[in-house]
């Protein structure tokens, strides 16, 4: 007998992948923008473990922003006070600023005149940030769904994580729908970025190849068009 | 108004009308509501005049427009303030390839923002309007969706360098000394999706308009495309979301009921009285919660118990309808189902709500009327007087919060309300407390209301429980029916235009909104004096987007 290890140990990397997996636990995806994850990798033990710290305390403390639209907001305003007191769930203190809030209940209409401006309060907020849709017509438009000037769901203009249905939701389905939030932000996830049909279509972002430069250059700044094209959408 | 004008108005009937009106009057195209006169688009305003100054109708109540196949037309739905029944229409038919038509916002400054929305959404120009740019929807929309040629399948494409915004470019004016300063369409105190542009002078508002249409749902075009007998009426609920849905499905019920010359049984109106006020007082709820949130930060105390109070309302609204917020109670001669069973809890549940209210009103008073602070605030700001109320249309708290003694519950009686004991409250210190004083009066008057409505609902006999007229499936009004119908709503007064054309369905449907009316005399109630009166003033004009944009 050798004092070598045995070689089914030494060849194999089985043993260390193992450990790793285990420390990694479930549900982490690499989707949660991370920086420190990308760089170290899943190998370092603390590191795992703190972005998990980090992700339990993001879901247990989360600051709303205060933002009301339509019929929805009443039932928000309801679930934020006495009686159903969504405090109780770490969520309770809605901030006026979307620069201090985590999460966004978009909560009623949208039409086309607001559709740009909730984008704008959207892109306020700091990363990581999260996104309620309460009631039907953050899903598709619910009962105005065939006007003329409605938008037919927050997810034309925003990712949204969670889908509250209900014209408008009982307070105990907001709560449900934020506490579903919780639960996904405690195990690392987020919704994967959609793309808005509300960008701007900007020729810089394309692969510069012959073509595009040429047709890049043909183009005058001030023609760039925005469009509101509902009638595409489902 | 001068009182002796007024008094001489009361005898001029509809002969005296045609005599006022004499040969400008091209016919005659009356309406299930009022007398109605066809005039040429350049006399409106000499018309109005005349109506105005010689005939007492100071209430420009509602401007409807629409388009047939051959013209456009405008109505000027017109009435007095001392009695909403006597009614005119003044109807403007424009012809299709020229839709121009006088204006007439010299007469009542209330046509300012009427006529915009007419502009806006079925395209008829008003000559010599002070300022004809849409209202509702955004500045570059393309084509007017009420007309009869509208396309909606086709997109909006709208420049980048249109929509500037308003926010990049530097708003100090070096010259004057001014800052231009954007409140909302987010901000925590315009309750909703209100923009306002204001101009500041350091501390004082120099100017200030209400910029809307954030919230326009096109419920005038969901309405239109519903069947009148059950797919209109949840959407009355949607207007004024504050839980005052079952107020504005009266509105819809009556002007319907109207049209189609249905009864309601007497069983069926007690329910609704009871129903609407209940709302009444939920919506109230809200508007002082709100208002002491604006005004001095209160969201532990006030606000806290004013949804506490709401909550314990719904709880019965619920009990009730089956809905917390969207009720769709009301159906065309009735309402959807008898009380649930077993009646007595139902009973003993409103009456326990009925006996804890004055203890909580005068809690309220306590802490929040009695407060110094909010006096501070609130006494002698936002000052709205009378004539200038008139003027711009204010119709309830509002109007009431400046003297004026209106509500159509009293002076246009429908439902129960004729037979109970209740009386209409007026403040005559057309200022901010003036306002949240009245409101929270009329809250003690609905308890009022419901418990007298409690006790006859008790004692009505089990074998007359009727609570639903008979209606046809299927209700077809006959072609070219038109009236124009009110009620008093949680903010005022809000109408249906409704004209039939001969189908299931509404040829036109219009909403006159309360808010949209009391949101247009802000100017008058803030130029001149501090912001924050500014935002005090926008708390106590108690507006609902959703009912302003529709």
């Amino acid at each position: 007998m050798s004092n070598e290890p045995r070689q089914s140990i030494y060849d194999s990397t089985g043993p260390v992948t193992d450990t790793r997996d285990a420390r990694m636990g479930e549900g982490v995806d690499d989707r949660f923008n991370s920086k420190l994850r990308e760089a170290f990798g899943s190998q370092p033990f603390i590191l795992t473990k703190f972005d998990q710290f980090m992700n339990w305390v993001r879901g247990s403390s989360m600051f709303m922003l205060q933002f009301g639209i339509a019929c929805c907001s009443i039932e928000m305003i309801h679930t934020y006070a006495i009686k159903h007191d969504l405090d109780r769930f770490g969520a309770g203190v809605p901030r006026a600023s979307p620069r201090q809030a985590d999460v966004i209940i978009v909560p009623g209409t949208i039409v086309s005149k607001f559709g740009p401006r909730m984008k704008r309060v959207y892109d306020q907020m700091p990363e990581p940030k999260f996104v309620i849709g309460m009631g039907s017509c953050t899903i598709s438009g619910g009962p105005f769904q065939e006007g003329y000037n409605v938008v037919k769901g927050a997810e034309e203009i925003i990712p949204v994580d969670i889908h509250v249905p209900g014209c408008p939701p009982r307070p105990e389905a907001l709560v449900y729908g934020v506490a579903k939030l919780q639960e996904r932000v405690a195990n690392g996830e987020t919704a994967p970025v959609v793309v808005k049909p509300y960008e701007l279509e900007q020729f810089g972002d394309l692969p510069r190849d012959e073509l595009v430069q040429k047709l890049a250059d043909q183009i005058d700044e001030d023609d760039l068009v925005m469009r509101y094209n509902w009638a595409d959408s489902p | 108004m001068s009182t002796d004008l007024t008094t001489t108005a009361d005898q001029i009937d509809e002969d005296g009308l045609e005599a006022l009106i004499g040969d400008r009057a091209l016919t005659r195209d009356d309406h299930k509501n009022a007398p109605g006169f066809v005039i040429r688009p350049d006399e409106v305003q000499s018309v109005l005049f005349d109506l105005r100054d010689q005939a007492g109708f100071d209430h420009l109540s509602c401007v409807t427009a629409q388009q047939y196949d051959d013209r456009y037309e405008s109505i000027y739905h017109l009435k007095t303030y001392d009695d909403p029944t006597r009614e005119v229409s003044v109807v403007v038919p424009t012809p299709v390839d020229e839709p121009v038509s006088q204006t007439a916002e010299p007469v009542f400054r209330s046509a300012d923002w009427a006529e915009r929305e007419n502009f806006d959404l079925v395209g008829i120009q008003y000559e010599d309007h002070p300022d004809m740019r849409r209202i509702l929807l955004p500045e570059t929309w393309q084509g007017h969706p009420l007309g009869l040629d509208y396309d909606q399948d086709k997109p909006q494409v709208v420049k980048f360098a249109q929509h500037a915004n308003p926010l990049e470019a530097d708003q100090h004016d070096t010259e004057s000394d001014t800052m231009f300063l954007n409140i909302g369409p987010h901000h925590p105190a315009t309750h909703g999706v209100l923009h306002v542009k204001a101009v500041l002078d350091g501390e004082t508002v120099v100017d200030v308009e209400p910029d809307i249409g954030y919230l326009h749902r096109c419920e005038e075009q969901m309405c239109e495309q519903g069947t009148y007998r059950h797919q209109i009426m949840p959407y009355p609920d949607r207007w004024d979301y504050v839980s005052a849905g079952i107020l504005n499905e009266w509105a819809y019920a009556r002007a319907a009921e109207d049209l189609a010359d249905l009864e309601v049984p007497e069983y069926a109106q007690v329910i609704r009285t009871m129903s609407a006020e209940l709302c009444r007082i939920a919506a109230h709820m809200l508007a002082l919660g709100t208002f002491a949130l604006d005004v001095y930060g209160d969201f532990t105390a006030i606000f806290q118990y004013a949804f506490r109070d709401r909550e314990v309302v719904q709880d019965i609204l619920e009990d009730l309808t089956g809905q917390r917020l969207m009720f769709n109670y009301f159906r065309l001669g009735g309402v959807v189902w008898d009380l649930p069973e077993p009646r007595e809890e139902f009973f003993e549940k409103t009456r326990d709500f009925l006996d804890e209210l004055p203890a909580k009103v005068a809690e309220y008073d306590d802490l929040l009327t009695g407060n110094e602070i909010f006096q501070l605030r609130c006494v002698g700001t936002g000052i709205l007087e009378p004539e200038v109320a008139k003027q711009y249309g204010c119709t309830g708290p509002t109007a009431r919060g400046s003297g004026i003694d209106v509500d159509l519950r009293r002076d246009d009686p429908y439902g129960y309300y004729e037979h109970l004991e209740w009386d209409v409250i007026t403040e005559d210190g057309c200022d901010n407390y003036s306002r949240v004083l009245v409101r929270m009066q009329e809250v003690e008057q609905s308890a009022k209301i419901i418990e007298q409505c409690i006790d006859l609902l008790e004692e009505w006999p089990e074998d007359e429980r009727e609570i639903q007229s008979n209606v046809p499936r299927t209700l077809k009004p006959p072609a070219d029916t038109e009236t124009y119908k009110a009620v008093e709503a949680a903010k005022g007064e809000l109408g249906i235009y409704i004209r039939a054309d001969g189908t299931d369905k509404p040829g036109r449907f219009k909403i006159r909104s309360p808010c949209f009316h009391n949101l247009s005399a802000l100017p008058e109630m803030v130029e001149g004096e501090y912001i924050p009166d500014l935002i005090a003033s926008l708390g106590s004009l108690d507006i609902v987007l959703g009912e302003v944009d529709r």
